[in-house]
């Protein structure tokens, strides 16, 4: 009885302040994603999949350059998963922990997405915004650019970068990073586009608003959503390449790891009984990628502007 | 109310070079005339109503007023000066007396700002110094005066319907207190019942605030109860400048007739006696307009001449202009 009336007046007191405050339509994208199960759960495993290659590391018996000489050679006997043994992802062939060795490739997987990506959105935002915003000649060239860039062989450059200048994550960063922005810049500049004929713009350009106003007031967070919505599908998309490069050997190198080289090195013992060496780093990168792009699925969801 | 010319604009000629798709870079652009040779007369409290079909130039009129466009000749007299010769720092200091009001009320208003701070942005912006409270207080005001409750302040666009959509726009057009209010097209997103509501507000605020208006519309019968003058545009020439009263009871040019025969008339009896003229075909492309009188190839009373002539927009009878060889 009395908790009934609590939540009507709760409810009431809600409705009031209601009144005041209105939904901005981030609030309502925050709304509309939480309401969009797969990707709140997925935004739960991947904040948990960060948090732990932060805070695993506490709980790791075995580092991940310490060779466990009983392991050594004789994985599929002695090296598997165990809570006695400290291995409790089991050990590589080399007798190295398993369970520090897949935190250090999460780490390093997910920070080439998350830095690849800030690259990306980074100069494809500039480029895309500037594009649209000049429009005319400047627009024509610039976006021929892209084009041109465009109908290179991806993966062929980036392989080519990576023999060519020596095999290093910074170059691993600066190709990937550079070579992805061009989707970006395209969006980008096809929002800019839109937004500029828009009559906010107009009304604003009327009222004397100064140009640089127009462009941090009015322009910009008008873009954030589909930059963001962009990125995390960005993000899975830069690790993905990156676990490809990494599986033809060509990433990141010994005694750095990633998801891509840890399924590689998994992939090459799984004739000898130990499939755990494949699975764990398999799990982390099919889960972390399916969480992404879930996440990206209900971020689009949620800003669709032909919702509001 | 103070019967002097605020705004006289003169022979205003607006061009854009378009290329069309399969033209490579080096083809020389086409012009399309938007604007041709516009010229009138405001006086402080009055209101210019500007009808034609769309994509005759009424917008481009407008934004050329305002220097949204370059015009390529011709004079905006604000007060004696020429805007068209202002510098952009000149020109900022008239942006806070002449404001303007768009057609699609969503669209005129940035989705990620709250009301308030749209209503506010024109203040902010010439008078950045006034303090939070008097900026709250003006927007207060202002929103009362336009029929909004004043607690919604915090509120985001796609919260309202349309027709609110407008109030604001109305709103965020008043707060600098212009002298004129460009209004393109201001109704015709709004469903029926809603665009009397609005047209009364901006003739009570016009009384209220002694506005001058300049109202477009796309069809006569809107424009009717608030213009106290009416231009026809036509392939964005002028074809007829009359009073109000007179565009209505005795029209000259047969595109004006053709379109008061589209009004509808309350009186039944009446409406069902009317002709009603048709304008046959499609506008001709502004690229490429007929030669000689624009209105040409769709006017019932053409002649030879008026292929070869173009008439002279000339006074007829007291304060009643007309671009025609065989007017009324
Ligand atoms: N920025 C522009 N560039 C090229 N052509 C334009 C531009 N703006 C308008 N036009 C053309 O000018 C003509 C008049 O357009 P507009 O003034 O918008 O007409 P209205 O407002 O009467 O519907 C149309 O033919 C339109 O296609
Ligand atoms: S000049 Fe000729 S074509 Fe033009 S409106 Fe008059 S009668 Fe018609
Ligand atoms: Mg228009």
């Amino acid at each position: 009885m009395i908790a009934i009336n609590k939540n009507k007046i709760k409810e009431m007191a809600d409705n009031l302040s209601d009144s005041g405050t209105g939904r901005s339509l981030w609030k309502d994208a925050r709304i509309r994603f939480m309401q969009n199960k797969a990707a709140t759960v997925s935004l739960f495993i991947l904040a948990a999949i960060v948090l732990f290659s932060f805070i695993g590391p506490y709980f790791a018996v075995w580092s991940y350059e310490k060779i466990d000489w009983n392991a050594m050679g004789s994985a599929a006997r002695v090296g598997m998963p165990s809570i006695e043994s400290g291995h409790f992802f089991g050990t590589d062939d080399l007798g190295r922990d398993l369970y520090s060795r897949v935190i250090q490739g999460t780490q390093i997987s997910l920070m080439v997405g998350f830095l690849g990506a800030t690259v990306a959105v980074f100069v494809g935002t500039l480029y895309g915004a500037t594009s649209g915003y000049l429009g005319g000649k400047t627009d024509q060239i610039m976006m021929r650019i892209v084009d041109i860039l465009m109908s290179i062989p991806y993966m062929f450059v980036l392989i080519l970068l990576l023999v060519v200048f020596g095999r290093s994550i910074g170059m691993l960063f600066i190709g990937i990073g550079l070579l992805s922005w061009l989707d970006m810049s395209r969006i980008v500049r096809g929002q800019t586009l839109n937004l500029k004929n828009k009559e906010f713009i107009e009304a604003a350009r009327v009222t004397g608003v100064s140009d640089f106003k127009i462009i941090t007031r009015h322009i910009v967070p008008n873009l954030l959503g589909i930059v963001a919505v962009y990125a995390t599908l960005l993000v899975p998309g830069i690790i993905l390449a990156e676990s490809f490069i990494s599986f033809l050997g060509l990433g990141v190198q010994e005694p750095s790891t990633s998801w891509g080289a840890l399924i590689k090195e998994g992939a090459g013992t799984i004739r000898y009984d130990t499939e755990w060496q494949l699975l764990f780093p398999l799990a982390f990168f099919v889960v972390s990628l399916f969480c992404f792009y879930f996440i990206g699925d209900g971020l689009r969801d949620a800003l669709d502007p032909k919702d509001r | 109310m103070s019967e002097h010319k605020i705004l006289q604009v003169q022979n205003l000629k607006v061009n854009f070079d378009v290329s069309s798709e399969g033209d490579m870079p080096w083809t020389k652009a086409k012009k399309l005339q938007a604007v041709n040779n516009v010229s009138f007369d405001l006086n402080s409290g009055e209101t210019l109503g500007i009808v034609g079909e769309s994509g005759c130039g009424k917008s481009t009129l407008a934004r050329a007023i305002v220097k949204m466009v370059p015009a390529d000749s011709g004079k905006v007299i604000w007060f004696g000066n020429d805007l068209l010769t202002l510098n952009k720092s000149e020109m900022r200091q008239h942006r806070k007396q002449i404001q303007m009001i768009f057609q699609d009320p969503l669209a005129s208003l940035n989705p990620r700002m709250n009301i308030g701070e749209i209503i506010a942005e024109p203040l902010r912006t010439h008078y950045p110094k006034t303090p939070e409270s008097d900026v709250k207080e003006r927007v207060k005001d202002v929103m009362n005066k336009v029929g909004l409750l004043d607690n919604l302040v915090n509120r985001y666009p796609h919260e309202f319907s349309g027709g609110q959509c407008q109030r604001i726009g109305i709103a965020r057009a008043l707060i600098l207190k212009p002298k004129l209010i460009i209004c393109d097209e201001p109704v015709s997103a709004l469903d029926v019942s809603i665009q009397a509501q609005v047209v009364n507000l901006l003739m009570d605020l016009q009384e209220e605030m002694d506005l001058t208006l300049i109202f477009i519309a796309h069809d006569l019968s809107i424009v009717k109860h608030i213009s106290t003058k009416i231009m026809v545009l036509y392939l964005g020439n002028m074809v007829e400048l009359a009073n109000s009263n007179d565009i209505y009871t005795k029209p000259r040019h047969p595109y004006t007739q053709a379109l008061i025969s589209a009004v509808p008339i309350p009186d039944p009896s009446i409406e069902k006696s009317k002709k009603l003229i048709l304008i046959e075909g499609d506008l001709p492309s502004p690229v490429d307009p007929p030669s000689g009188c624009v209105f040409r190839t769709r006017c019932q009373k053409a002649q030879d001449i008026c292929a070869i002539e173009k008439p002279e927009f000339k006074e007829v009878s007291n304060n009643h202009e007309v671009a025609c060889h065989f007017h009324d």
